[in-house]
Parts: C-alpha cells; sequence; structure tokens
C-alpha cells in the first residue's frame, strides 16, 4: 500500500512510499481526512516516493487546504520539490473565489420573464418586418445597398437547387393523396373522383404547404445559420457600423429571392401532385389516362390554382423573415447557432400553419 | 533541464493543403523538459505544423514521432493512446459552451479513466486550482472572461497529467498582465511537472521570457530558417528575416 498514517500525541505522520499512480481509495481517504482533522501537526513522509501522479496532488492539496483552515501546521519538505511546487501553486489564491452562480428561478419569476420575452420577440419580429419593407420600398426607388450576386446566389440556391426535392415529395404527396382517397372513393365505385380530389388537394393548398414546408426546412434554417454564424463572427457588426443596413445587405436579397422561387415551386409542387396522384390513378386503380387527365383538367380551377400560388407567395415571405429574424438576433457561442436555426424552421413551419387557417377562413366568407 | 531525450521527432516533415506545399522536407526534435516555441510570421504554416502535430492533418510524407512511436503510421488505437498523453490548448479555450468548467475538466477523465466519480471531482477541483481559477467550477464558458477561458482550457488540457501540452499563440487576445500571468503559469507547470510544451506563437516577450528551444518557419524558403535557444538566437542569428522577426523590424527602422 503506498500510503500509511498513523497519530502519536496529535501529530499525524503519512508515509507515502512505493509508485503512487491512479489512487482511487476513498475510504482509505476519508480515514485519512478525519484522522488529519484531529491532529495539531501533520508530518508528511515520501522519501521512498517513486512515480506519482495528480491523484497523489489531489490528497496532498485537501489536507493543505483543510491544515489552513483549521491552522493545523503541516510539514511537506519530505516531499520532492517540484511536487510541493505544484501543491503550493494550487493553493495560491490570486483572486477572491467568486460567489456560485444562481440558476434557480423561481416559477413566478420565470413565467413573467417567459411572458416578457415572448412580448419583445413579438414587438422584435414586427420592427423587423417594418424594416424589410423599408429595405423594399428602397430597392423600389433603386437605394437598397444589395449586391446582385448575393441576390442571384440566394435565387439559385432557394430556386433551381431546390426543384428536385421539391418535386420528389409533392410526387409522393400526390402519390399518397390518391391512395388514401382511392380507399374511401373504391367502396362505392367512384375511384375516378380520385383526379379530382388530387388536383383540387394539390393546387388549392397541398402544393404550398408542401414547397413551405420543404423550404422552411431547407432554406429557412439554413438563412437562420448563415446569419447567425455571421453575428457570431461579428460580420452583423461590422456592418452595422459601415452605416450599411442589415436587412438591405443580408436580408433583402434572401427574402426577394424566396418571394420569387416560392410561388414557381408551388406550381411545380401542384403539377408533381397531380402527376403522382396520375402515376396511382393509371397504374394501380385501372383508371384509363385519357379519363383521368379529362377529369383533372374539369375540375382544375383558375380561383383554386392561384389561391395555392398567393399561399406560396405569403410562405416565402414567412419562411425568409423568421429564417433573417432569428439568425440576426443570435446570440454568441455554439449553441445559440443551432437554437437560432431551429427556431426558424418551427415558427416558419407555425406561422403558415396560422396564416394558412386566417386566409381560409377570410377566403370562406368571400366565398373564393 | 539537461535530459536530451527525444520526446517528438520530426524527420523530412513535408505539409501542405491541396496542391499548396508550405514546407518543405523540416526536421526538427523537441526534447522532454523542454518549453519548444514554434515562431514565425502570420500565415508561415505554424498552425499548420501544430495541426499535423496532433494527428488534424495529414501531412504529405515524413516522420512524426511522439515518444518514440511514428505518429503518421500509427493504427487509430495508437493514434488514441498517443494523444492521451497530449493535452492541447487552442486559441480561444475551445471550450465545450454547454458545459460547465468542472463538466468540460471531467470529460477527459470520464472517457479514459475508471476513478470514481467524487475522485474526478477532487481532480477538477485540483486542476481549476492549479490554473488559479478554484470555485469556478459550476460556471459556463460564457460567463467568464477570455484570459479565464484559457485558463480553464489549459486546466482541461493538463486534465490527464499529459506529457506533452501544446499550446496554440496562447497570448492571443490577452492583455499583457494575463499574458504575463499565463507565461509564469507554463513555466511553474513545465518545472514542477517536467511536461513537454509545445509553444506556437508570435508574441515576442513570451518568446523570450520561456521558450528554452525554438523554430523559425519561412514560409519563402519552406523550411526553417533559425533553431535553438530563442534568446541566443537573437544574438547569433544571421538569417535577416529572422533578426528582423526577432526585433519587431526595429534594426531596419533605426
Amino acid at each position: 500500500m503506498p500510503l500509511t498514517f498513523n497519530i502519536t500525541k496529535q501529530t499525524l505522520e503519512l508515509n507515502i512510499s512505493g509508485n503512487f499512480s491512479g489512487y482511487d481509495n476513498e475510504a482509505e481517504k476519508t480515514a485519512l481526512f478525519n484522522a488529519a482533522a484531529k491532529a495539531q501537526n501533520i508530518l508528511v513522509k515520501a522519501s521512498g516516493l517513486g512515480h506519482w501522479d495528480s491523484t497523489l496532488v489531489v490528497i496532498l492539496y485537501e489536507l493543505a487546504k483543510r491544515a489552513g483552515k483549521q491552522k493545523t501546521s503541516y510539514d511537506f519538505s519530505s516531499l520532492p520539490e517540484n511536487l510541493r511546487r505544484l501543491v503550493s501553486l494550487a493553493l495560491k489564491v490570486d483572486r477572491n473565489p467568486p460567489s456560485p452562480p444562481n440558476r434557480a428561478t423561481p416559477w413566478l419569476e420565470a413565467l413573467g420573464g417567459w411572458g416578457l420575452n415572448t412580448y419583445t420577440g413579438f414587438v422584435g419580429g414586427i420592427k423587423f418586418l417594418g424594416r424589410l419593407l423599408n429595405s423594399i420600398g428602397r430597392f423600389l426607388t433603386g437605394k437598397a445597398v444589395m449586391r446582385p450576386v448575393d441576390f442571384l446566389f440566394a435565387l439559385e440556391d432557394c430556386g433551381y437547387r431546390a426543384v428536385a426535392i421539391v418535386s420528389l415529395v409533392s410526387f409522393m404527396v400526390g402519390l399518397i393523396l390518391a391512395f388514401v382517397g382511392a380507399i374511401q372513393l373504391q367502396t362505392f365505385g367512384a375511384q375516378i373522383y380520385v383526379a379530382s380530389l388530387v388536383t383540387i388537394g394539390m393546387t388549392r393548398i397541398m402544393g404550398a404547404i408542401m414547397a413551405g414546408i420543404i423550404m422552411a426546412g431547407r432554406t429557412g434554417a439554413s438563412y437562420a445559420a448563415a446569419i447567425g454564424t455571421m453575428q457570431v463572427n461579428e460580420e452583423v457588426d461590422a456592418l452595422k457600423t459601415m452605416g450599411v443596413p442589415v436587412t438591405d445587405f443580408l436580408v433583402l436579397p434572401r427574402t426577394l429571392s424566396l418571394l420569387i422561387t416560392m410561388p414557381v415551386l408551388t406550381v411545380l409542387a401542384d403539377f408533381m401532385g397531380i402527376f403522382g396522384g396520375l402515376f396511382v390513378g393509371t397504374v394501380m386503380l385501372d383508371i384509363s389516362l385519357q379519363e383521368y387527365i379529362k377529369y383533372s383538367v374539369d375540375t382544375f380551377g383558375m380561383t383554386n390554382f392561384l389561391v395555392g400560388v398567393f399561399h406560396g407567395f405569403l410562405y416565402g415571405l414567412i419562411i425568409s423573415l423568421c429564417g433573417c429574424y432569428y439568425g440576426i438576433n443570435c446570440g454568441r457561442n455554439a449553441d445559440s447557432v443551432g437554437m437560432a436555426a431551429t427556431k426558424a424552421v418551427v415558427s416558419a413551419i407555425v406561422w403558415m400553419i396560422v396564416v394558412t387557417g386566417i386566409l381560409t377562413f377570410i377566403f370562406k366568407v368571400l366565398e373564393i | 533541464m539537461s535530459r536530451q531525450q527525444p520526446e517528438i521527432e520530426v524527420k523530412n516533415l513535408t505539409l501542405g493543403y491541396g496542391n499548396f506545399t508550405l514546407m518543405k522536407d523540416i526536421s526538427f526534435q523537441v526534447n522532454k523538459g523542454d518549453i519548444f516555441i514554434i515562431m514565425g510570421a502570420s500565415g508561415g504554416g505554424k498552425s499548420t505544423l501544430l495541426k499535423a502535430l496532433t494527428g488534424l492533418l495529414e501531412p504529405f510524407g515524413g516522420q512524426i514521432r511522439v515518444g518514440g512511436t511514428d505518429f503518421t503510421k500509427a493504427s487509430p488505437q495508437q493514434r488514441n493512446q498517443i494523444m492521451q498523453r497530449c493535452g492541447i490548448l487552442y486559441q480561444s479555450g475551445a471550450l465545450f459552451s454547454s458545459m460547465t468548467l468542472a463538466e468540460n475538466i471531467a470529460l477527459p477523465l470520464q472517457r479514459y479513466t475508471a476513478y470514481s466519480s467524487k475522485l474526478i471531482s477532487e481532480l477538477v477541483s485540483l486542476k481549476l486550482a492549479l490554473v488559479g481559477l478554484s470555485g469556478f467550477e459550476d460556471y459556463y464558458p460564457s460567463e467568464i472572461s477570455g484570459g479565464m477561458k484559457k485558463r480553464a482550457g489549459l486546466a482541461r488540457a493538463l486534465a490527464l497529467d499529459p506529457e506533452i501540452v501544446y499550446f496554440d499563440e496562447p497570448s492571443a487576445g490577452l492583455d499583457p498582465i494575463s499574458s504575463k500571468l499565463l507565461d509564469d503559469l507554463i513555466l511553474d507547470l513545465n518545472q514542477s511537472l517536467g511536461t513537454t510544451i509545445v509553444i506556437v506563437t508570435h508574441e515576442l516577450d513570451s518568446i523570450f521570457a520561456i521558450g528554452s528551444n525554438s523554430i523559425f518557419l519561412d514560409a519563402d524558403t519552406k523550411g526553417i530558417s533559425g533553431r535553438g535557444n530563442p534568446k541566443e538566437l537573437l544574438k547569433t542569428t544571421k538569417n535577416p528575416k529572422l533578426r528582423e522577426f526577432l526585433t519587431r523590424g526595429g534594426e531596419k527602422n533605426a
């Protein structure tokens, strides 16, 4: 055993010998500290000490710290010089110990904080929208500080590069819609109405929703992460001090490109969905191609189509607003960028659904 | 420290990114217990060399032997073993922001030792006390200053009693007093633990205050254009670039 001790006449003698590494004997250590608490003097003998590591330093540090508190004298002079230096380095207090951080908040305070945060977040969002509209105004009068290159990059990213994924997902959604509808309609032999169901469903709302959800996850998150990282790197501060409006430089190109691409992607999603329905109808439900197309064309209404495209346009605005807003209000550490991206996607999807609910009600009242 | 045992041996190392070669055929040796400084101008490949030494970058060619094992040819397990003997202090501390200081320092201990959680927390307190941060266990990195982050990063680097500690620009972003305190701490640890220390820096005060050996990387010749104790180098070197570096361009101006 590398550690032995005995106590005689209020002097604790601690013998350390051999190689001392990876020492983890809690019971023995507790016994040692208890004995030390009773002693007046502590004498450490370490003549036979070989290799040692931090687990020995921990014991000596703890002994010395406790001895200091109890005004017990201790003698470490037989320790190797470097070990003694290390212990005194650990004991050297060059600043007052801080008060422990207080993280427990009473529930009422937490609730109040949450309420205030929600309120300021909401107000901040509205102000942000105002600044964005201002930027759009400047853009229309040709005064906005926006680099065309940024705009073209954003346009490429949320346009052409999103085509494949939007096509695939909406094709699958059309397929699913047709399948689910067919199971019900088949029971009374009306499976031909699958064509109408898919056409109306996709053009009126599903195309826009699918494009919106994909773009919220794809582009909204990337906006929040990109602008959030710029915030972390103090690039946003640099822009502000140069007198460049952040909304002009960062938000405008992204918003404009989403406002342009989202309606187009909605149209794409509409037709890919209809195509998915057609695939199920003709291949699985034995409806002839001509018949399916006829029913689709007959039920295709310009109003529904335009309502869908309008939804797509609004979704584009929502996605960009949420993405850029949370990006700009991102904190300064590693977690905050991830949190900004999460908030951007979640809030974009929630707002999309809320706006859809409101619009559906309005259109119902207006009988559109 | 006159033990001339090599801890790190670099032989004919060639480094770069993609098609671009930064350093060609450089060789040097770091002895046990040295405070070894890697000097060089900004963009001269100091940090790249450190990346190669710590296994973050595959060299184009050559050997890096750490404690006798060839790092470049080692299996992932061997590499892991070597890296357990090394501690690294990154430029900004690289503390995990979602963990408290205590959790940050406990992480390598939990990963590589079978110590009880009581002992781990005692070790954590000891390491924090060594770097002058006792009492800061429950703080998050975002709640302490930049200099304290570096100290906490050093405490984490020391968690496993490493034989080699690498420092990437330890004085970057620190005021002269904090920087001096950190230098003192490095010296203290080097002397009491016998730890071999490799520092990448261009901070002249630190170089002269603590360096026992050094190399100077030259981006133009892609090699080493000076080696030895920095104080002696200042007296003896004839290389104009190194002279300019060590005198802060002073002789030219004078």
